[in-house]
């Protein structure tokens, strides 16, 4: 069971993760354009994602694709299904803390001669990254958790590997809380990790 | 003339904040606008560096760069509008990540991509004229607001501008820190900075300034040299204004 969460669940969240925050980013971005035309496919993209469970959207990209000669193993299925949920639902989140850096900030960069692109990189994105930290990281527990759905398309992790034993020896209870306490220390351990980042991100803020 | 404007007019929605603005601004000169609030000051001053885009009006700057806003204009023009100028804001805006000596080099350092050691020691010069070589450590919420202030002003002068805008530098400030932000707006004014001020400071438009601007309702009601204008208002809202504004003696 440890070897599934260190083989498959930690590397399929972290990988996702990274993924769906860099789709975030963009998503976000694109949010927050004043024009339409880029604006509407990212308003449609997260209207989707956030619209419909995570398990139909597993589904289809690992069970639905290959009918029209698109299969793709279980793992990369996964990561790819789990980016997109986790993107859609971090991009609400950063462009929430793009919002809340007060516009005078915008402002100096632009007073300073900065374009738009490098003010948001050099002076609105490092203020947004310290207020989207805790809610990112709610992102980032909730997805730890639901990497056990990629127990349905056959990826042999934490929580499959549970169900494998126990298919076996009939210890249901003791393996399925076992599987529940490995989570719980996994986001235990990513809780202490969140709480270092935010401190070291608070360090020019007046207490 | 560092620049003179024509015929320069902005609306928000319907509402038209600024009507047939002529405005000349000379080479080392300062100028002062002054009014009641909502008579479209800081929007012309805004408007003086793209912050806010006119709806009509022409721009001629003394190199020969012009802007015709009955045009649409080019991102790149207004880029390159916006770096003629440096800004003081009311409420600072220092970037509240960046240290005094990191937010005063960002500018030369990322937009002008200048040598970062050479930019560490202009600001360093920079921010010992404002007085405060022994806060460049500090970040923006370390310091009082008069530094703060004076850290902007810092940032501002850094990527050399040719002409510098103050919105209002003093009007956040607790009345004992004001003395310490106009006395370094003075020192820039004898060095010959060329300068736009919206400020409410009677006193430092008077001593200071070469020119006053009386704005109302959009309009600029009278302008003229400082002691005229304050001393000898001819127009009643001018009056009316000033003696408002002014203790009575």
């Amino acid at each position: 069971m440890v070897e599934g969460a260190i083989k498959y669940t930690i590397p399929l969240a972290l990988v996702s993760f990274l993924i769906g925050v860099i789709i975030a980013l963009l998503t976000a971005v694109m949010r927050l354009s004043s024009m339409t035309i880029v604006r509407a496919p990212a308003v449609f993209y997260v209207s989707a994602i956030r619209g419909t469970p995570l398990l139909v959207q597993l589904f289809i990209v690992f069970y639905g694709l290959p009918s029209i000669g698109l299969t793709i193993a279980p793992l990369p299925s996964a990561v790819i299904a789990f980016s997109l949920n986790v993107g859609a639902y971090a991009s609400e989140v950063i462009r929430a803390s793009i919002s809340s850096i007060p516009k005078g900030q915008w402002e100096a960069g632009y007073t300073v001669g900065m374009t738009y692109g490098t003010t948001l990189r050099r002076i609105i994105l490092p203020q947004a990254t310290r207020v989207s930290i805790p809610p990112l990281s709610n992102t980032f527990i909730s997805l730890v958790k639901d990497t056990s759905l990629a127990s349905l398309i056959l990826v042999t992790e934490l929580f499959r590997k549970a169900q494998e034993i126990a298919a076996n020896t009939f210890d249901f209870l003791l393996l399925y809380t076992e599987a529940a306490v490995l989570y719980w220390i996994i986001c235990f351990l990513l809780s202490i990790i969140q709480e270092i980042i935010e401190r070291r991100l608070e360090r020019y803020i007046a207490k | 003339m560092l620049l003179s404007i024509q015929g320069l007019q902005k609306s928000f929605g319907e509402l038209t904040v600024l009507k047939d603005i002529d405005l000349d601004v000379g080479k080392g000169k300062v100028v002062t606008i002054m009014g009641p609030s909502g008579s479209g000051k800081t929007t012309l001053l805004r408007c003086l560096n793209g912050l806010e885009i006119p709806n009509q009006g022409y721009y001629q700057f003394h190199d020969g760069f012009t802007l015709d806003f009955n045009q649409k204009l080019s991102k790149k023009e207004m880029l390159q509008l916006r770096r003629k100028s440096g800004m003081v804001f009311q409420s600072y805006n220092l970037f509240p990540h960046k240290t005094a000596l990191e937010n005063v080099i960002e500018g030369p350092v990322v937009v002008q991509r200048k040598d970062k050691q050479s930019a560490i020691s202009h600001a360093k010069q920079l921010l010992s004229k404002v007085g405060l070589e022994d806060k460049m450590d500090l970040y923006p919420h370390q310091l009082s607001g008069g530094q703060e202030q004076r850290v902007g002003i810092a940032r501002a002068l850094a990527i050399e501008p040719e002409l510098m805008l103050f919105d209002e530098p003093t009007s956040a400030l607790d009345p004992e820190l004001i003395g310490e932000v106009l006395g370094v707006i003075k020192d820039l004014a004898n060095e010959g900075w060329t300068m736009v001020v919206v400020t409410h400071e009677v006193s430092f438009a008077k001593h200071v300034s070469d020119h006053v601007i009386f704005m109302d309702g959009g309009y600029i009601v009278e302008q003229g040299n400082p002691k005229d204008v304050l001393e000898q208002p001819q127009k009643p809202r001018t009056k009316q204004f000033l003696k408002r504004i002014l203790p009575e003696v």
